[in-house]
This record gives C-alpha cells, sequence and structure tokens, in this order.
C-alpha cells in the first residue's frame, strides 16, 4: 500500500459539499426566457416598461456582481459608470444622429476605458476604503456632469431629451415592447457572456483573488491586471445599462445618477445573493417593485416601511434569492425521493 | 551536481524591522534542502524574499537568472512554486478549480487534464472530493491540495512553508512520504521549512539552521541529525 493510499483510509468519505453554483441549470433558464418573451403580448404598455427597467436594473446589479461576487471588490459608485453611459448614448443619438442600437457597443468601450482607468489607482485599496473611493466618484459624478464647460454636450441641469425608436422593419410594435425585445436581446447576450466569463480562465482568476489575493499571485495570476480588468467590464457593461436606461425613460439629467442610485444596485445585488448571478434580476425586482408596496403600506412612512421589508428580508434570508433558489431545489429534490 | 538556487546576503525588511541579516545559502538541483529554525528565525521571511513579498536586498539567482526586482507573478513563470504557510486554499471554489489555477500560467489544456489525473492518483483523496467546496476540506486534505496545486505548475523548484502545520502525526508522515516521493520520481527541487526538525531532517539530504536572520549551521542532512550537540542547542529534542 502506498503512502497515498493510507491517506483515504484516513479521511473516511463523508457527503461532499458541493460548491454552490454561479448561475440556474439549463432547464429553468429556458423556462425563465420562455417567459420573459411572451408575457409582454399580454400585458399592457406601462407594464412592458416596468419590465424593461427591470431588465435594465437587473444588468446593471449584474455588472456589481462580477465586480463583487466575482473578484470580491466593493463599488459603491457603479451609478458613475451607469451615468457615463446614459450620457454617452443620449450625446451620439442626439447630436451626431448614431442609430440607438450603435450607441451600445460605444458606451459600452466608453465605460470599460473610464472603469479600467478607475481600477488603476483604485489598486492601492481594498475594502471598506476602495468602498469609499468609489463613494467619491459616485458624489461627484452629477456635478462634474453640470460642469459649464460641459453645458454645450450635457445640456446641465437640464439634461438632454433622447428620442425615442420606433419598432424596425415596420413591425406591428409598440415602442415600448420593442424596447422590451431589444433590450431583452442586449441583457441576454450580456448574460451568456458573463457566465461564459466567470467560467473561463479569466473568471478563476478573478475568483482566485476574491479568495486569497496572496496565493492567487503565488499562482502566477497578475492580481494588479485582473482586478482593473474587472472593474472594466463591470463598468462597461454598467454603461450598457446606462445607455438602455436613457433610452427606454427618454431623459438623461445629472439627478438622476446620484449616489442614491449605486446604493439601490448594491441593495440589489444583496437581496439577490452575491456571486449568483440570476439573483441580480430578482434584486432588481426588488429595488423597482418594493419601494412603491411600501408607499401602498404607508404614504408618509414609505421609507420606514422599506426599511422594515429590507430587515425582514435579510433576517429570513440573509443570502438572497440565491437561499430561496437552493431552498426550493432541495425541495424538489425531496418530493422526486418521495 | 549544478546549483539551481543561489541565495547570497539576502537582508529582507517589514517596514523598518531587519528580519534577515544576510542570509547565504544553495540549493542543488534535485534536491531536497530544508531549513530549520525556532520561531522568528526568519524561515517563512527567506521564502518571501525568493517570491518577492517582503522587501530585501541581495542576490537571487534561479538557474543562473537573477530573480531580483521581479514581481511574484513573473517568478512563478520561472518554474517556482510556492506553497505558502496557511496554505492559501480558494475556499469557495472546487477542489478541481484550485488544481486548475495553479496551472493558470500554463498553455497546453491537454496537458493540464492529464496533470490533474496524475495529482488524483497521488492524492486519492483529492479525487474523491474534486467537486466539493476547497475550504470544507480537513486541515490535512487542504494541505494536500496546496502541495498538488503548486505541482501543477510542473516546477522546478517548490518551496514549501512549514507543510507539517496543524496536521495530525500520521497525516504529516504520509504527506512527506509523498514529497519525497515527488522529489525523487517527479525530478523535482524541494526546499522545505520546518519546525518539526525530526522528520525534515529524515526527508531532506542537506539541511541550514537559521537563527534570527542567519545562517548558523549547514550541512547534510544526516550528520546534522546525529550531531547531538547541534540537536540539542538548535533543534530542541
Amino acid at each position: 500500500m502506498s503512502a497515498a493510499e493510507d491517506v483515504v483510509t484516513e479521511a473516511p468519505a463523508i457527503d461532499a459539499v458541493p460548491k454552490r453554483a454561479m448561475t440556474l441549470g439549463t432547464g429553468t433558464s429556458l423556462l425563465v426566457l420562455a417567459v420573459l418573451l411572451i408575457v409582454p403580448v399580454f400585458v399592457k404598455n406601462f407594464i412592458i416598461f416596468q419590465m424593461t427597467m427591470l431588465l435594465i436594473y437587473g444588468l446593471a446589479v449584474l455588472a456589481l456582481n462580477i465586480l463583487t461576487g466575482g473578484s470580491g471588490q466593493f463599488s459603491l459608485g457603479q451609478s458613475a459608470f451607469y451615468a457615463v453611459g446614459a450620457y454617452t448614448s443620449a450625446v451620439l443619438m442626439e447630436y451626431f444622429n448614431v442609430n440607438y442600437a450603435l450607441t451600445i457597443p460605444i458606451s459600452a468601450a466608453v465605460c470599460f476605458g473610464f472603469g479600467y482607468l478607475f481600477g488603476k489607482p483604485a489598486l492601492r485599496l481594498s475594502g471598506v476604503y476602495l468602498a469609499l473611493a468609489t463613494f467619491a466618484l459616485a458624489t461627484a459624478m452629477p456635478q462634474l456632469l453640470k460642469l459649464n464647460f460641459l453645458e454645450h454636450w450635457t445640456g446641465g441641469v437640464q439634461g438632454l431629451v433622447v428620442t425615442k425608436p420606433d419598432a424596425p422593419f415596420g413591425l406591428p410594435m409598440s415602442q415600448d415592447m420593442w424596447l422590451y425585445y431589444f433590450s431583452l436581446a442586449v441583457v441576454l447576450a450580456i448574460y451568456i457572456f458573463s457566465v461564459n466569463l466567470l467560467r473561463s480562465r479569466s473568471g478563476r482568476a478573478f475568483m482566485a483573488i476574491r479568495d486569497n489575493e496572496i496565493a492567487a499571485s503565488s499562482m502566477g495570476v497578475n492580481v494588479a491586471l485582473y482586478k482593473t480588468l474587472a472593474f472594466g467590464v463591470s463598468a462597461g457593461i454598467t454603461g450598457v445599462a446606462g445607455s438602455l436606461g436613457a433610452i427606454a425613460v427618454q431623459f438623461v439629467a445629472p439627478d438622476s445618477y446620484t449616489i442614491t442610485l449605486a446604493i439601490s444596485l448594491f441593495l440589489g445585488m444583496v437581496v439577490g445573493g452575491v456571486g449568483w448571478l440570476p439573483g441580480s434580476f430578482v434584486g432588481a425586482a426588488f429595488i423597482i417593485f418594493v419601494p412603491n408596496m411600501a408607499e401602498g403600506i404607508s404614504k408618509g412612512l414609505s421609507g420606514a416601511v422599506f426599511g422594515v421589508l429590507l430587515f425582514l428580508v435579510i433576517y429570513l434570508v440573509p443570502h438572497g434569492a440565491r437561499q430561496i433558489a437552493i431552498l426550493g431545489q432541495q425541495l424538489v429534490g425531496r418530493l422526486r425521493k418521495n | 551536481m549544478t546549483t539551481l538556487l543561489n541565495v547570497k546576503d539576502l537582508r529582507a525588511y517589514y517596514g523598518q524591522v531587519q528580519a534577515l541579516h544576510g542570509l547565504s545559502f544553495s540549493l542543488s538541483e534535485g534536491s531536497l534542502t530544508t531549513l530549520l529554525g525556532a520561531n522568528g528565525a526568519g524561515k517563512t521571511t527567506t521564502l518571501r524574499a525568493i517570491c518577492n513579498m517582503v522587501r530585501s536586498t541581495g542576490g537571487i539567482e534561479f538557474d543562473g537568472k537573477p530573480l531580483n526586482n521581479r514581481s511574484t507573478e513573473s517568478i512563478v513563470r520561472f518554474g517556482i512554486a510556492h506553497v505558502p504557510q496557511g496554505r492559501g486554499t480558494f475556499t469557495t471554489m472546487t477542489v478541481e478549480e484550485n488544481l486548475q489555477l495553479g496551472a493558470i500560467t500554463r498553455k497546453d489544456s491537454a496537458g493540464i487534464v492529464s496533470d490533474i489525473e496524475r495529482m488524483y492518483a497521488h492524492f486519492p483523496v483529492l479525487k474523491q472530493r474534486h467537486t466539493q467546496q476547497a475550504g470544507t476540506l480537513s486541515g490535512g486534505e487542504q494541505q494536500m491540495l496546496a502541495v498538488a496545486r503548486a505541482l501543477m505548475l510542473r516546477p522546478r523548484l517548490m518551496l514549501l512553508d512549514e507543510p507539517s502545520f496543524g496536521l495530525a502525526p500520521l497525516v504529516v508522515r504520509d504527506l512527506f512520504g509523498i514529497l519525497g516521493k515527488i522529489n525523487r520520481e517527479d525530478k523535482v527541487s524541494i526546499l522545505v521549512v520546518e519546525q518539526n526538525a525530526q522528520l525534515a531532517l529524515e526527508l531532506a539530504d542537506q539541511a541550514y539552521v537559521i537563527e534570527t536572520g542567519r545562517i548558523v549551521m549547514s550541512g547534510n542532512a544526516k550528520d546534522i541529525a546525529n550531531n547531538e550537540e547541534i540537536r540539542k542547542s538548535y533543534l530542541g529534542y
């Protein structure tokens, strides 16, 4: 018997604790997609608009999830990247007559560059200090957009009005419905990209840095490169969300992109489950609908009601929507056994 | 035998505090060398200095090429694998993903797949648990994972920082048995830092004893183990 085999007898096999998946199974994913494709046919335009916003905020939360859940870096500055994306699209569409669909890859590239450059100085910071630096970015952004010498482009405090695109090829669809399907296609493409990114060599490097930065560098992972890359990718995706948001809302103004938005996105990530990509959309639903619900319960104390609801969620399911998904999975597994 | 690693007058600092005071030693290709010493002697710092994880001066040559002023991740590309103190497990990733990370600088995917199988042959317990979250492994299993992960680099030199730390005596014996096998069969040179001097001297062919940042004794491992005076004054057994 070799030495290695002795070791096996040392530790008898117990039930393995599997790693938590970052995505849904294929079957569930297709089911969700089918629902997302069919529902708009049966509902009113306003609900379609809300579903579009759900996709857009979900995308922004997903971007943060790649940064925090993937590479372990915090950001309270996502609203700044969102704003840059929104303004890039708005300016290109209104001043340069660029097609709305074309502005999206451009704003992804602009925001990627912005995030990558911001990631460089942020390399020296970690944990709460990084959160503070990004917080500063988020606070500064609305004021930067109001600067006098930028006013010619950004419209200053007034902001810019964006024209909503019609459905192409004479499709018999309302503007809202077309924009929904357009957003869905973009979000789906980015979701698939993100899942594959996290499964790739780069994704493993992100997660290694998140788990143990020193060990990652002694495996040969270029920690500085991958940390800034994570910032770039996250900012790029947030920028796309910003662009879609500008087109959907038909308006951009500095005060739409304050720190409140960044905190909402952060909240969405926590409620959805950090590191669980599908949870991003559950988190987005939470930050869009729960404040309305809170207002329905008490107009004067909506903030307090929202706080209580949030507290309940965090107390009952600290790992967010992911925890509910895992419980559901276990329940289905048990039902199948019986 | 050719010299693989040559360290000359190495001085290392943590902020203002100097931890190594001009340390010199060398390691020949294919050997299993151990650095012994008490707590705070500078064993871990020596390994960290080789990987440029602490500020240091002096000469470090690997296979004739200087390593000074290179980043930690580029030193890995020379074929130097570091198993850090506390194992450095990527806790939320699976056992298999940990192994894949060890090979992140390699491009030959077929070779990586076959090397993972080779590691499972060395450490069957890792195969049993390959889909398991690495943070849920026992201490001994995590240590094996750390060694296997370092080997995934196909290193020429492996630096091991206290592999016996926190392990049951039986597990330590097994682990050291495997290390000896890797050294002989895979021709990996090993530099192992240990507090468990007795065990390390049984395994090693060359030994250095460090005290407060200086080498105070060096020689053949057998000679040091047999020299009662050295054993009593420096190794404490």
